[in-house]
This record gives structure tokens, C-alpha cells and sequence, in this order.
């Protein structure tokens, strides 16, 4: 991705000095083409924001105005994002998000409005991300995908950038349903439960969470899009991670999946969450605050030095125990219940790029004397394999 | 916190800040709205029923809006409400047809002493319903001090002689140059009602050594402008000094720039930002050449044979005490002369009631005042009303009007045979905006313009006459984008917590962070936790009953701009958009017996 170098806006420049109106409106600054009939969301911001250390303010991190339908929880999942990456004093120019096809996939248009973005095939974001992780190890890549993207069409591409290890951030947001599509059932979509329409389920469902822990994924979590106090540092702890981390959030298609008999419901996930533990992300210099009780907080130090401190909510449950978390998914699936929380964590994980042992420079900024050393470093290589 | 009742009249009504601020309460996002579609006619007859003097006021008021407005709040400057009441008077066709007709004669007669804003406004209440009003002033046209003070360069004969005589033709006896002397004998004419709107008439003395020797080149501020504006006094001398901080001095060292005086100074006691003018009209002064000079107190007229050669003044600085009082004290730098050659005095404005005999059951309080109720307006005399600068001293026209409005009232009940002190509610109409998916009956698009500037006239052809208005007005197309910056505040958030499915769709699209869900508590504590700095404890926090999980959604009302998108993002109808009208009691109002609903 070199010659990108997206612009930081301040949104709050004085705009072009207008000499009175001809018309009544709004100046939409270059954008010409289809506009929504609604409004853009005014740039005006709430005078007592906070900034974060470069400077900017949540709102600065914002993308387009969502076009999804009212209420999704994908919004609330963007809104999460954003909050993320403010807190954690993200440059925006640092990120690639990168999606498949799908309601979800639409959101990274939505936060993140000065950070390179791609908008693949469908199911294809994990091929597209590997790749471009392999090309730039130096961006942070946020990987948007949903149910259908990831669980179906894309499932064996999910898979596979897990068990590679790729360094990135990938989120599914998980509402069991083709909303697009209006309605039917998803992969993710549980046993049993009931369409808006009153069919039941009779596929089994898969289960990300748990397929992520089985393909050695080193930082699995599953969160709800309606709780963005567990969501938020959730992200920020998975976007500071190193190696494949995988967020599960399951997030309510108000069109199409939030009726009585779904178990992705606003109600349904709020009834049967069962949280395994609260995440406080603690990044640089912050003490660790002495509100805890003592023997309820477990500190993990990740590899950059960012430290995750966990308020144990169930004593028993260690975010260490691969297997134990696998057996406590299952145990608690089988009662109905939604385990959320940080569920697995290596800290010392490794990723792609120290398995095949590439350089610290990223590919793409290698010169060609670096790329083609000469016809005397191939002999000697060729010589090493006879 | 307990969940806001917002049916109580006042919630919505202090939202809307700038209607809220404004003592006629004059609806003005209302009336802004039609100026942007182009409704001049209808934005001008909303503002005449209200604050009755639009063009004037459009032109003259204090605007109490706008720093109440909530565009100060979230950018740097309010929308220019005032001057936009001018466009809606500038461009507005014959109204004539829509205004009131006067009443078939009930056979009462009232007396209003004063032909100012605040008799005018009670005449304009009480003619329609069929009262004989009678104004008595000493001037021979209509208007008291907005005719004799305010300079023309601000506020034209045309305007003025416009909107009163939109009154005085509802059948109002307009007796001009006949001034009041006697209260006893106004009694005797048998009125039903008396109103007292006579002002603040006289200007305060400044008795300082040289004072009497030198009385030829001094004069006290508002006469001087009265005798300007009557077309008595036409020149003054070539170095001026105005001794003042409010607008009347800004009025003076104005007039006086334009009538020979080349070198004119305001000189005041106080502090630049601690003067009572305006800041428009530091402004205007300073733009006109017109330096001010602050900390400096006059202590001596200098005189040379009976002629004023100068003014001497004590230099001070401003002491703050423990309280935070400001005390000013000598600055121990030397005296300074300051040559003139005329001295304008504008230190003040005063009451004065000597034509009130002590046997008219008018009982006046220690500062020589009018004891007057301040909901009623009745003096010590059930018949005897008082209003505007009469009432409570010096204010500004706006005030005027209001108590006009409320005395108005008062006579009407009075000679109705009803309990004064009871004010029937005033109604108010809540309905909702939404036309369809994402369209609203208003614009809610938030314009970024920063706020417009009325052009001015030339300011060399503006010092050269005396009567040429030198605030040109909001061209149309000026207008209209001043227009769109309000933020149509009268729009309610309305919120309904059994609709709420806690989606957080209105908390993630709010521009302004103004929405959270959180647990409820006292409101010092809940303000703490909100999603955005809470620093306005004025400003309302609207809380709603308990939601699902127990917790409350908490919007602080300080800065949301209305725009709706919380309403455009929720997928339950849980908010929306509802215009909030309330019609301000006045004498004459229609369905007074109905019941009113408060909300």
C-alpha cells in the first residue's frame, strides 16, 4: 500500500466562507453522486470532548454516516471500534480495514475515515488480509466479517487465517441471519431457534468461538454488541495483541432476528449472558487501578507491553486453559447460555511473519537490491539444497 | 433523579433557550423557520403578536437571546435572532388586513400616560376588545423614548411612525403634547383603569466642581438626544466628550460624530468589558472613530470665563476584595485634563414622578419607586397600573412590552370582574415532526455557517447625514443563511421509555454526545458519569422512567442541536421529534375559560 497516505482531517476547520444562500441546505463538501435522504451527521462536536494523545477526539475517528437499518447492533459495534482505537491513540493512516460482502462487511465505511480500507469478495477478507499483512507488516489490520462471510461462504478462509496466525484483529459481528437476503437462517444460527416467520432451525450451528479455539487462535473473546463496556476494551486488548486474535460478537438484526424464539434477540442475549470476566486495557504508564479486590484481578503483560487486567466474574474460569475453555463453551452452550468475555489468551504468541522468518521491513518498502540480491547469492542458495 | 415530567409547560420551554431568555417569550425558532421558507409576512405577524414592535425591536433590542442562544454553546457566535425579526420586517408585505380590527365599545375607558413601548403594547391588547384607550404624551408623536433617544442613523421615523400607528389605528386616542401633571386629576376623569408608562424620563446630574460655571457646553445625554432628535440642536462642538458606559452614551458619541464633533471621546469610569453598552454598540462607537477611554473618573469641569475647556479625571484600576467585589481605587498616577469643548453626560437614567400627589393611594418605597406587584403590575391603587422603565426602573424596550403585555391583562380581569392575581396557564401545543423514513417537517440539517454580518452603509456617507440608517439589514440571501443556522431548538427530543429496546443506535449517531444509558442517581452524581462533560447545571438533564436492564437513558439537554438523528437511527419510534408552541397569556387571548392542558 505505499503512495496511500490518507490525509487527518480536522473536522472542525472553519469551511469555505459562504456569501449568503440561494437555496436552504447544508454544503456538502466534494461529494457529489447519490446522497442518502437523510442528513449527513453534523460535524459540530460537543465543546468538552476529550483528545487523546495525538490530539483527536472519538469523533475523529468517525467514518460515513451508517446506512444499515435502524438499531443494528453492527452500528453499535462501529461505534465500539471507534471508541477502541481513540483510546488506544490510534493514527488513523496506520489501520486497514479490510471486509468481505454483507451487512457487516459495509461497516468499515462507517468508522476509521482516514484509514486505507478494502472491500473484498465475499468470504475473501482473510485471503485479502493475509496478503496484505505479508506485503505491510507494519499496519494494524482489523478484519470485518459476519456470519455468512465467515461461517459460510468464507469458512475455509477463516480457518485458515487463524491457523496461520496471521497478525490482525478479526471480528465477526454475529446476528445468525441473512438480513440482506431478508432473514433465513445463517450458519450461526442455533438449533431450535425460530425464524420472524416461525420456522425452526434444524441445522446445527457452528460455533466461531469455539472453531477459533480449536485452530490455535491466540486471543479469542466473545462479546455483544448491546454491552460496550465488555466490547470496547475487548477490541482495544485484540488490536494490541500479536497474532491471530478473534472477537465474536454477536449483534442483533433488528429487522429480521430480534423476535421471541431467536437466541440472538436484544432480550435472549441479555438473558442468557454469562460473563466470564471484565477486561480493563492498560497501555504505558497507567497504575493499575486499587479499586480490585485483591485475588479477583489477574494481570496479563502481552507482548508490546500493554497490560490486560481481568476482573474475575467466574473464579474458576482461566483464560490460560485452551482446552478448559473449550470444555466450559461447550458445557455452557448445552444449558443455553452465552459465555462472553476474554475467553482464551496467549500472551507470548507468535505470528505469521516470525514463522516464516521475514524481515522487520516490510516487503513492500524493500528495494530491488534487497529483492534481487544477484545471480551469486541464487548459486549459493542453490548450492545450500543439493 | 426522578423521570423528568416533561408536560410540565416550562421543560420544553426553557430547551428553547432564546424563547425562554426573551421577556415576551416570543417563539422564535418559530418565526426563523418561516423567514427561511420565505414567509416574511407570517414570521413579522408572529412577532407583532408577541414582542409588537418587530421592525423597532429588530433594530434597537438588547437581545436577551442571544447569549442565551444555544448556537453560542456549540460554535462561537448565536444566530443573529434580532436582526433577523428586521428581515421579516423589511421584506414582509401589507399586513395591514391581518391585524386586529377594534372592538365593538364595552364601555371602559383607560387612560395609558406614556405614549412609549409599554402603553403602546397595553393599547394594542386592550383596544381589540373593545376598551376606549386613551395615551397621553408630552411629544406629539407616538413612541416616548424610541422616538426621542434612539438616534435616527439607528432607527428610523419611518419604522416607528409604522408599527404605532399600527396600534394607535386600532381605535387608540392618541393625545399628543399633552404631558400629564396631575395623577389627582386623571383620577378625577372617572377612567376604569389607569396605566402609567411614563419611563424613566430623567437623566442622572453629574455635580462635579465647574458643573454651574461652565452649563453652556454641558448637557445631560437624553435630552440632548430628545432635542436632536426634535430638531433643536443640530451642531456641537468640534472636540466632544461623552461621559458614560451604557448605550445611551453610545448613542450620544454617535449623534455627535455626525454634527460637527471631530475628535469625540466616550470616557468611563469602569472597565472596557464591565460597561453597561452592548457590545454591538462598543463596536459601532469604536468602528465610528470613536476612541473609549475606561478607569478614568471625572472629578472637575475646566472652565475659562464661563467657557468649558476641558474635564479633568482621576486616573483608578479595579481591586477585587475577598468576595470578588470590585472596588475602584486611585492608581496614584497623576490627573489628567482632557480638552473639549462640549461634555455630554450620560451617567444614567432616573425616575421621576413629580406630578404623583401623595393623596392618589399610590405608595412610592424608599428608593422613591412605585410599590408595584410584579405578576400584575398594580400599584398600591387597585386602578393605578405601572409598566416599563415606570415600574422598575431603567430596562430596555423588550421589557417594556412584556409588562405591557401582563398589565394588559391585568385590566382586562380587573375590569372583568376577575381576581387579577389569578393568570390562566398558557397553552401549549406539542406535535410531531415526522413526515416519513428520515424527513422531518423542518430541516433538520445542521448548516456549518459561521454567523453572517449585516452590512453596514459607508461609513463616510453614513457620518455625513444624521438620518441615514447606517445598518443596512440582511440582504435575502444573507438572511436565509442566518436563518438556517438555527438549530430549530423548539423541535423536542421526546423520548418514550417502554418503546426502548436499549440498542444504543440514538447513543452511537448523537453528534453531540447528549445521550446516556447508565444507572440512575442524584443528578450531581449522574452528571458525572455522563457520555460528554456536563459543565451547564442550567441546562436540563432529561431522564427518563427505569428501562429493561434497570437502567435509565439521561439526554443533557446543553448542546443537542435538534437535528433528529436520534429519532432518524431508532428502530422502535422510542424517539421523536415534537414541536413544542406555547402561546403566552394575554389579555384577549382566545378560549380563556377552556381548560388548559399543560402539555
Amino acid at each position: 500500500m505505499p503512495g496511500l497516505v490518507p490525509g487527518i482531517h480536522d473536522f472542525l476547520s472553519p469551511g469555505q466562507d459562504v456569501v449568503g444562500r440561494d437555496k436552504p441546505g447544508h454544503d456538502v463538501a466534494g461529494s457529489a453522486g447519490a446522497v442518502m435522504t437523510y442528513i449527513a451527521k453534523p460535524k459540530f462536536h460537543h465543546p468538552g470532548l476529550k483528545k487523546n494523545e495525538l490530539g483527536y477526539t472519538h469523533r475523529d475517528y468517525e467514518g460515513k454516516i451508517s446506512t444499515l437499518c435502524a438499531g443494528c447492533g453492527h452500528d453499535s459495534i462501529t461505534a465500539s471500534i471507534i471508541e477502541a482505537c481513540y483510546e488506544l491513540s490510534i493514527e488513523p493512516h496506520r489501520v486497514a480495514k479490510i471486509s468481505g460482502i454483507g451487512c457487516s462487511s459495509k461497516t468499515p465505511d462507517y468508522f476509521l475515515g482516514n484509514s486505507h480500507g478494502f472491500n473484498s469478495v465475499h468470504g475473501r477478507m482473510p485471503s485479502v488480509l493475509t496478503g496484505a499483512n505479508l506485503a505491510n507488516r507494519d499496519l494494524i489490520y482489523l478484519g470485518v466479517s459476519g456470519d455468512g462471510d465467515s461461517a459460510s461462504i468464507g469458512f475455509g478462509q477463516f480457518a485458515h487465517s487463524i491457523r496461520r496466525a496471521v497478525n490482525m484483529t478479526y471480528i465477526v459481528e454475529n446476528n445468525g441471519v441473512y438480513g440482506l437476503t431478508k432473514g433465513q437462517f445463517s450458519a450461526t444460527a442455533d438449533r431450535g431457534s425460530k425464524s420472524k416467520k416461525g420456522v425452526t432451525n434444524t441445522d446445527n450451528a457452528i460455533d466461531l468461538v469455539a472453531i477459533a479455539l480449536q485452530l490455535g487462535a491466540t486471543f479469542v473473546a466473545r462479546s455483544f454488541s448491546g454491552d460496550k463496556t465488555q466490547l470496547v476494551p475487548l477490541i482495544a486488548a485484540a488490536i494490541r495483541h500479536k497474532g491471530a486474535s478473534f472477537i465474536d460478537v454477536i449483534s442483533p438484526c433488528i429487522a429480521f432476528n430480534n423476535h421471541a424464539g431467536s437466541t440472538k434477540s436484544f432480550d435472549y442475549v441479555r438473558e442468557h449472558n454469562d460473563a466470564v470476566n471484565r477486561l480493563d486495557v492498560l497501555v504505558g504508564r497507567d497504575p493499575i487501578s486499587v479499586d480490585y479486590a485483591p485475588g479477583t484481578v489477574q494481570v496479563v503483560e502481552q507482548h508490546d507491553g500493554s497490560r490486560l487486567a481481568l476482573r474475575k466474574l467466574d473464579a474458576d474460569y482461566d483464560p490460560h486453559d485452551r482446552l478448559g475453555a473449550m470444555t466450559f463453551l461447550q458445557k455452557h452452550a448445552a444449558k443455553g447460555q452465552i459465555v462472553t468475555g476474554l475467553l482464551y489468551v496467549d500472551p507470548d504468541a507468535e505470528d505469521l511473519h516470525t514463522h516464516l522468518d521475514t524481515v522487520e521491513t516490510p516487503l513492500n518498502t524493500l528495494d530491488e537490491q534487497a529483492l534481487c540480491p544477484g545471480s551469486a547469492v541464487l548459486d549459493k542458495i542453490n548450492a545450500s539444497l543439493r | 433523579m426522578k423521570p423528568t415530567d416533561i408536560s410540565a409547560p416550562d421543560y420544553f420551554h426553557k430547551v428553547v433557550d432564546c424563547q425562554w431568555a426573551c421577556p415576551a417569550h416570543t417563539p422564535v425558532p418559530e418565526y426563523i423557520r418561516l423567514i427561511a421558507e420565505g414567509r416574511y409576512s407570517d414570521a413579522y405577524m408572529i412577532n407583532w403578536q408577541s414582542n409588537v414592535f418587530p421592525g423597532i425591536l429588530g433594530r434597537t433590542c438588547d437581545r436577551p437571546c442571544e447569549p442565551a442562544c444555544r448556537r453560542g454553546r456549540v460554535e462561537d457566535n448565536p444566530v443573529a435572532i434580532c436582526r433577523l425579526k428586521r428581515v421579516a420586517a423589511d421584506f414582509k408585505d401589507d399586513i395591514k388586513h391581518r391585524l386586529p380590527k377594534p372592538g365593538p365599545n364595552n364601555g371602559k375607558r383607560v387612560a395609558l400616560v406614556g405614549g412609549g413601548p409599554a402603553s403602546l403594547a397595553v393599547a394594542r391588547d386592550l383596544a381589540p376588545l373593545g376598551y376606549h384607550c386613551t395615551v397621553f404624551d408630552g411629544d406629539p408623536k407616538a413612541g416616548g423614548m424610541m422616538r426621542s433617544q434612539i438616534p435616527k442613523f439607528r432607527l428610523p421615523d419611518s419604522v416607528i411612525d409604522e408599527e404605532t400607528d399600527y396600534i394607535l389605528n386600532l381605535g387608540v386616542e392618541f393625545k399628543g403634547g399633552q404631558r400629564v401633571d396631575s395623577l389627582k386629576q386623571l383620577l378625577a376623569e372617572n377612567y376604569d383603569a389607569i396605566f402609567v408608562g411614563s419611563g424613566a424620563p430623567r437623566g442622572r446630574e453629574l455635580d462635579i466642581p465647574g458643573r454651574k460655571e461652565a452649563a453652556a457646553n454641558i448637557h445631560i445625554g437624553i435630552e440632548w438626544l430628545a432635542n436632536v432628535s426634535f430638531g433643536h440642536v443640530d451642531k456641537i462642538g468640534r472636540r466632544v466628550i461623552v461621559l458614560g458606559g451604557g448605550n445611551t452614551a453610545m448613542d450620544c458619541c454617535r449623534t455627535a460624530r455626525r454634527l460637527g464633533g471631530e475628535s469625540v471621546k466616550v470616557i468611563v469610569r469602569s472597565g472596557f468589558e464591565e460597561m453597561k453598552a452592548s457590545p454591538w454598540e462598543k463596536e459601532d462607537a469604536l468602528h465610528e472613530d470613536i476612541p473609549i477611554l475606561n478607569y478614568m473618573v471625572p472629578v472637575a469641569f475646566k472652565h475659562v470665563a464661563g467657557k468649558l475647556i476641558g474635564v479633568t479625571f482621576q486616573k483608578v484600576k479595579a481591586e477585587y476584595d475577598a468576595k470578588g467585589r470590585r472596588n475602584l481605587v486611585p492608581s496614584g498616577e497623576p490627573d489628567e485634563t482632557v480638552p473639549c469643548d462640549d461634555v455630554l453626560v450620560a451617567v444614567g437614567q432616573e425616575n421621576a414622578f413629580p406630578w404623583i400627589e401623595a393623596d392618589c393611594g399610590i405608595e412610592f418605597d424608599k428608593w422613591h419607586m412605585p410599590k408595584v406587584d410584579p405578576k400584575t403590575f398594580v400599584s398600591t391603587n387597585p386602578k393605578v397600573f405601572f409598566g416599563g422603565d415606570a415600574a422598575f426602573g431603567p430596562k430596555n424596550i423588550i421589557w417594556a412590552v412584556a409588562h405591557g403585555h401582563d398589565a394588559a391583562l391585568s385590566i382586562h380581569r380587573l375590569l372583568s370582574g376577575e381576581d387579577i392575581n389569578e393568570r390562566p396557564l398558557p397553552e401549549v401545543h406539542v406535535s410531531s415532526q415526522k413526515m416519513g423514513i428520515h424527513e422531518w417537517s423542518y430541516d433538520n440539517d445542521i448548516s456549518a455557517d459561521k454567523r453572517f454580518k449585516v452590512p453596514h452603509r459607508d461609513k463616510v456617507v453614513a457620518l455625513k447625514d444624521i438620518r441615514a440608517e447606517v445598518e443596512l439589514g440582511y440582504d435575502l440571501k444573507l438572511a436565509l443563511g442566518e436563518a438556517q443556522r438555527c438549530l430549530n431548538c423548539d423541535v423536542q427530543t421526546v423520548f418514550s421509555a417502554p418503546l426502548c429496546i436499549e440498542c444504543d443506535a440514538c447513543v452511537d449517531i448523537c453528534p453531540m454526545d447528549c445521550i446516556s444509558f447508565t444507572e440512575n442517581g442524584e443528578e450531581d452524581d449522574l452528571r458525572q458519569r455522563l457520555k460528554a462533560p456536563s459543565p451547564h447545571h442550567d441546562q436540563a438533564l432529561y431522564v427518563s422512567g427505569d428501562l429493561k436492564t434497570g437502567r435509565v437513558m439521561v439526554k443533557d439537554e446543553d448542546v443537542c442541536l435538534h437535528c433528529g438523528l436520534c429519532a432518524e437511527r431508532c428502530p422502535t419510534g422510542a424517539w421523536d421529534m415534537q414541536k413544542y408552541l406555547i402561546d403566552m397569556v394575554q389579555a384577549g387571548s382566545t378560549c380563556q375559560s377552556k381548560a388548559r392542558s399543560a402539555a
